[in-house]
């Protein structure tokens, strides 16, 4: 095994891992604002894919113009879902809430490949399909613009968390009693939260089913995304582009030299080797806080 | 009324500790027991081996995942990889010779050792990490089990079930194997229920309720949860294997892939987390809606002459799972158990519904 295509899979790894970190980003923003971890990130990704694809092709619209219809309506979406389901559960177990995102997760699967049928759907998002070549190296030109512009929305959400309404969230995340008690609409936060969870794992799914074509499996980003949400520490967003990076390589590479020897598969269990790592290893991720729970 | 409490005197404590303190209760018991050994003389051949015994089989696999998410309070989204184990392991004990009897202890056996390793390594940390610990061991458990050739027989294998004794009874045919199947479960059924009124289920409750709390008034946090995953996997073992011996006859990996997991967790989460009988009822009800759903959405559409897509009905199973599980967290968290409860209180006073407590 020469080091230059271990290069070249490392690479391309980092850009993927970075398209895989918007998924996650949405469920540290969940995490940071309610505490719990959002399951159904996967089946949000997935239906921001097929809602775009329905946009363009089934309404006809100019591709520049349904992605950003799209987002617009995941963003609706987000809020709907924290208004009808997730708000009801505020003061029940952590454990029923998860199991409720889970739910919406299942469903949602189940929903969108059943209303606009399980084949899988072509998403054209005008980016041309030629290799690129850096120096030696051979880069996938989606993926290469996936990692650009996941890399600038999680900028963008670092500058976001430094503003008026990020320090708002900030202070929900520290303390929802508190920042009640300040003024604070702790439930229009949480919402929003909600709201751009889905337009962050709407935009990956876009990103990757235009890398891979819309259907069912866009919902497996899931395992990657918690993934990168755990190793990164669940409430941290430089973690998440950190772990995205870690995660994207570790992947790539582990395919690049692991599949040979064992016959495939190995993309699909990286991600779980990794949250069992983590959890083995240091349980509160790289970069997250420690809780310490009281009676 | 028509549950009979009036005139009830126990003057023991026997008589108010023991299982069913109601007369009507033991009746009903009795009743539900005779007619389940007495199925295959009173349903079809047909209804006997697809409604009948695949729902023996998954309640035995909902009572094991409800003592731990409901009676531990530790979420598993990975039990299909634990019944995984225990099939694979089970089929491999009788392939090479040891008696089906063993064999089934043995398959749990090896998901209880395995399963502990995978929960004892989340169970540092709190119940949110549990469920991607657990979900990320099923996808390790079916990369394993899918790329050793020596367990699966290869990546597409299937493995023959060879036919085995039970008893002393060769398990082929409708009968034996529903038989089989409906004394494991009652064995199982026995035990859970008698979890509750022993100090583990008593340790279990308190870790459930709050886990912090129950380490300061003195119970091994740690150890109980890992007790409670250990039984659990070993009753997830088991019925494993009986579902590998007794439905499947032939076993591939991608019969217990995590769509499985999803069906138990919707088991235990509509039936009712903690509720023996609630793991019957959630069984039934998530592995027959769908077919009765599927069927009526034919019939309406044939009769409205609409040309539904293979692939909406297709995925009709994966929506209603979805939605009962939103639709029982939201609005009876307790699931199906607790509106038998309501029904049960409201006839036990009927018609004297001011008397009700």
């Amino acid at each position: 095994m020469d080091s230059s295509l271990i290069i070249e899979l490392a690479i391309n790894g980092a850009l993927k891992g970075l398209m895989y970190a918007l998924v996650a980003l949405g469920i540290v923003l969940i995490y940071k604002t309610s505490g719990l971890a959002n399951l159904a990130q996967g089946a949000i990704a997935m239906t921001g894919a097929y809602v775009t694809w329905a946009i363009a092709y089934g309404v006809g619209a100019p591709i520049w113009l349904a992605i950003p219809l799209a987002l617009v309506l995941m963003f609706g979406v987000g809020m709907l879902i924290e208004r009808l389901a997730l708000r009801r559960m505020i003061g029940q177990p952590v454990i029923m809430a998860i199991m409720l995102t889970l739910g919406i997760e299942i469903m949602l699967r189940g929903l969108l490949p059943g209303m606009f049928g399980s084949a899988v759907k072509r998403l054209d998002i005008g980016i041309p399909q030629a290799p690129l070549f850096v120096g030696d190296f051979l880069i996938n030109r989606a993926t290469l613009i996936g990692g650009s512009v996941s890399l600038l929305v999680i900028l963008l959400s670092l500058v976001f968390f430094n503003s008026r309404y990020g320090v708002v969230m900030r202070a929900v995340s520290d303390d929802q009693t508190a920042s009640w008690s300040v003024g604070i609409r702790v439930e229009r936060a949480i919402a929003i939260a909600w709201g751009l969870a889905a337009v962050t794992a709407a935009s990956a799914g876009i990103l990757w089913g235009a890398n891979q074509g819309v259907d069912w499996s866009l919902s497996l980003l899931l395992i990657k995304a918690l993934a990168i949400a755990i190793l990164g520490g669940l409430d941290s967003i430089v973690g998440v582009l950190i772990a995205g990076l870690i995660v994207g390589v570790v992947e790539s590479v582990a395919t690049g030299l692991i599949d040979p020897l064992v016959g495939g598969g190995t993309r699909d269990i990286a991600a779980s080797v990794i949250i069992l790592l983590t959890l083995l290893v240091k349980p509160h991720g790289l970069f997250g806080r420690e809780h310490i729970e009281r009676v | 009324m028509l549950y009979r409490r009036a005139g009830l005197r126990h003057t023991r404590y026997e008589d108010e500790r023991q299982l069913w303190p109601l007369p009507f209760d033991r009746g009903l018991v009795v009743l539900v027991l005779v007619v389940l050994v007495a199925a295959p003389l009173l349903v079809n051949r047909l209804y006997l081996v697809s409604y009948l015994l695949p729902w023996v089989i998954w309640s035995t696999a909902a009572l094991g995942l409800n003592l731990l998410m409901g009676g531990a309070g530790q979420i598993h989204l990975g039990y299909g990889a634990v019944m995984a184990m225990g099939a694979y392991g089970s089929v491999h004990l009788v392939r090479a010779g040891v008696p089906f009897e063993f064999a089934m202890v043995g398959g749990g056996l090896i998901s209880a050792c395995v399963g502990i390793v995978f929960g004892g390594a989340a169970l540092r940390v709190q119940g949110l990490y549990l469920a991607m610990a657990t979900l990320a061991m099923q996808y390790v458990v079916d990369f394993v089990i899918s790329h050793v050739p020596m367990i699966s027989g290869g990546t597409q294998a299937t493995i023959q079930v060879p036919t085995v004794r039970f008893l002393g009874i060769p398990v082929a045919g409708d009968l034996p194997t529903y038989y089989v199947a409906l004394i494991i479960c009652a064995i199982v059924t026995v035990f859970i229920l008698n979890v509750g009124r022993t100090s583990l289920g008593r340790a279990l409750a308190a870790v459930r309720e709050k886990d912090y709390a129950a380490e300061i008034i003195g119970v091994n946090t740690f150890k109980f949860k890992l007790l409670a995953f250990w039984i659990s996997s070993f009753i997830g073992g088991v019925a494993g294997s009986v579902l590998a011996v007794c439905y499947l006859r032939a076993i591939s990996p991608d019969q217990f892939h995590i769509e499985l997991s999803i069906q138990l967790v919707a088991m235990v989460i509509v039936g009712g987390l903690g509720s023996v009988l609630g793991s019957f009822f959630g069984a039934a009800l998530i592995l027959f809606a769908p077919i009765v759903l599927n069927n009526l959405i034919g019939g309406i559409a044939d009769g409205l002459g609409l040309s539904i897509s293979t692939d909406l009905r297709s995925h009709v199973p994966l929506m209603l799972y979805g939605a009962l599980i939103i639709g029982f967290l939201l609005w009876e968290p307790l699931g199906l158990a607790k509106i038998y409860n309501n029904v049960r209180n409201y006839f036990f006073v009927w018609p004297f519904r001011h008397a009700q407590r």
